[in-house]
């Protein structure tokens, strides 16, 4: 592995070594000295060109605790804005070292384009409406530490799937090991190309929701949306949010995620969102693990 | 086994030696009330938990025992392909003011022992660190001695040393043969 682009580009061996690295390094956390000298002297940046609290920052903290220097690089308040090139802004980087960069860019394929033009490696942080690949390991790994196991396991992935770069990485890696993902949406909401997708697809929430270990909600994108997608909000919480009484039908162990941030009242009501099955908050705890997997993986090898 | 290649020690003569380890730490540790074993995995953990069970038949007491992996602190991480981790438990109680005492296999460069120390640094505060050994083959490369050795096996730098345990190979010896490419793993003879 040299850079993480796509979760399509993972073997089933390599997918599990993070996921087993990431439990490893998740006792980081606990410890007195949150840290570890294993990137001492390795440069990380942060190429973010879109807006991200929750991914830049569990990116930052996985770096830091590995010692790595880190430089964070958002597109606002940088020569980007005065309008320099990804690929100038890319051959910057690499004339001062980066080790690793973390890119987030509104255009899909932007992290392919970057991995042909740095010498370091590149981990894809969500690249337009294409991939997220950490989220989708991130949130593979809260599946297997709740649940126990990833084989056979029945994930629906509910919500604008159309705009979701989490959905396409999370089918992609849950097939890879061995789960079945079932994409529920309203028609106007799902790629055109879903049907080549290794998944199956479903109109109707609550046809799914009795046969499923997992229910990942998905936020609506409006700020990707240039038409309309549904009538009103109100009808799409209606046929496609959930609530406590939806989730009254769910199997009695199985869980909600989300890969934040949540909109209550729109895909999730605050009931589920509060409730013990939610795995939210432990989403983001156990990101910053898998991440620091991920960098190490990356960057410490020859 | 391999062409030239013997066995330094058999079963029993390594039963042996953990048994005189086992007491020696009792000895030196008045009782050992205080003692936590960590093994550094591979083949250390095994070990620690082998030293436990026999301190607790000698004492009657249950001494605490974990594993310590050392791969995040290695000094040679950059040169060789990205190694897999090892588990790190320790055990309940922490090691603040513990006496630690690290295990493993072979003593060798020392550079095991030495990343064993930078982890345990950021770990608790012991109030000691003792080290013992199942083999010690020499050729150190960095100011580290053992508190407790099982065999002192003098080698020379074109031998390798295998330790096999009944935990993770099926079956117990130590074996001597000669020197083969330094394996990618972690753990073994360093």
């Amino acid at each position: 592995m040299r850079h993480l682009l796509s979760t399509g580009d993972l073997s089933r061996d390599e997918a599990t070594l993070i996921l087993d690295t990431a439990a490893e390094l998740a006792q980081v956390g606990d410890r007195s000295v949150k840290k570890l000298p294993t990137l001492r002297g390795r440069t990380v940046v942060n190429l973010f060109y879109e807006d991200s609290t929750r991914t830049r920052t569990s990116f930052e903290l996985a770096a830091k605790r590995l010692s790595a220097d880190v430089i964070n690089f958002s597109a606002k308040g940088s020569s980007v804005s005065k309008g320099e090139s990804l690929k100038d802004t890319a051959l910057t980087l690499q004339a001062m070292g980066a080790d690793g960069v973390v890119i987030r860019h509104s255009a899909s394929g932007a992290a392919h384009r970057l991995a042909n033009w740095v010498d370091g490696s590149v981990l894809n942080a969500g690249d337009g409406t294409h991939e997220h690949p950490t989220q989708a390991l991130l949130d593979a790994f809260t599946m297997r530490s709740r649940l126990g196991r990833l084989d056979g396991l029945r994930v629906a992935v509910v919500g604008d799937i159309l705009h979701s770069r989490v959905a396409r990485s999370n089918v992609l890696l849950l097939t890879t090991l061995g789960a079945h993902v079932t994409l529920v949406a309203p028609p106007t909401l799902l790629p055109v190309s879903v049907h080549t997708w290794t998944c199956e697809v479903s109109y109707d929430l609550d046809a799914v929701l009795p046969k499923s270990d997992v229910v990942m909600m998905l936020r609506v994108q409006a700020e990707r949306m240039h038409e309309s997608f549904f009538p009103t909000t109100r009808e799409y919480s209606r046929n496609y949010g959930l609530d406590g009484e939806r989730l009254s039908r769910m199997p009695e162990d199985a869980i909600v995620m989300h890969p934040g941030p949540m909109v209550r009242g729109m895909e999730i009501s605050a009931e589920v969102a509060d409730s013990p099955r939610c795995t939210v908050t432990e989403q983001v705890a156990n990101g910053v693990s898998l991440r620091m997997a991920v960098l190490y993986l990356l960057l410490s090898g020859s | 086994m391999p062409e030239g290649t013997r066995a330094v020690l058999d079963g029993n003569e390594i039963n042996r030696a953990l048994t005189r380890i086992a007491h020696e730490v009792l000895e030196r540790t008045k009782g050992g009330q205080e003692v936590t074993l960590l093994g550094i995995p591979s083949r250390g953990v095994p070990l620690a938990q082998r030293l436990a069970r026999l301190i607790e038949r000698v004492e009657d007491r249950t001494v605490p025992a974990g594993s310590l992996d050392i791969t995040m602190y290695r000094d040679d991480l950059r040169s060789a392909p990205v190694r897999a981790l090892g588990r790190t438990e320790i055990p309940t109680g922490g090691l603040d003011d513990r006496v630690v005492v690290l295990v493993d296999d072979v003593l060798f460069s020392g550079r095991t022992v030495r990343a064993a120390l930078d982890a345990l640094g950021d770990l608790g505060r012991p109030r000691a660190v003792q080290l013992a050994v199942l083999v010690d083959r020499g050729h150190r490369e960095l100011p580290i001695r053992a508190d407790y050795v099982g065999k002192n096996l003098p080698t020379s730098l074109r031998e390798s040393v295998t330790v096999r345990l009944d935990e993770t190979d099926g079956h117990d010896a130590v074996l001597l043969g000669p020197a083969r490419p330094r394996p990618s793993t972690s753990g073994g003879n360093d």
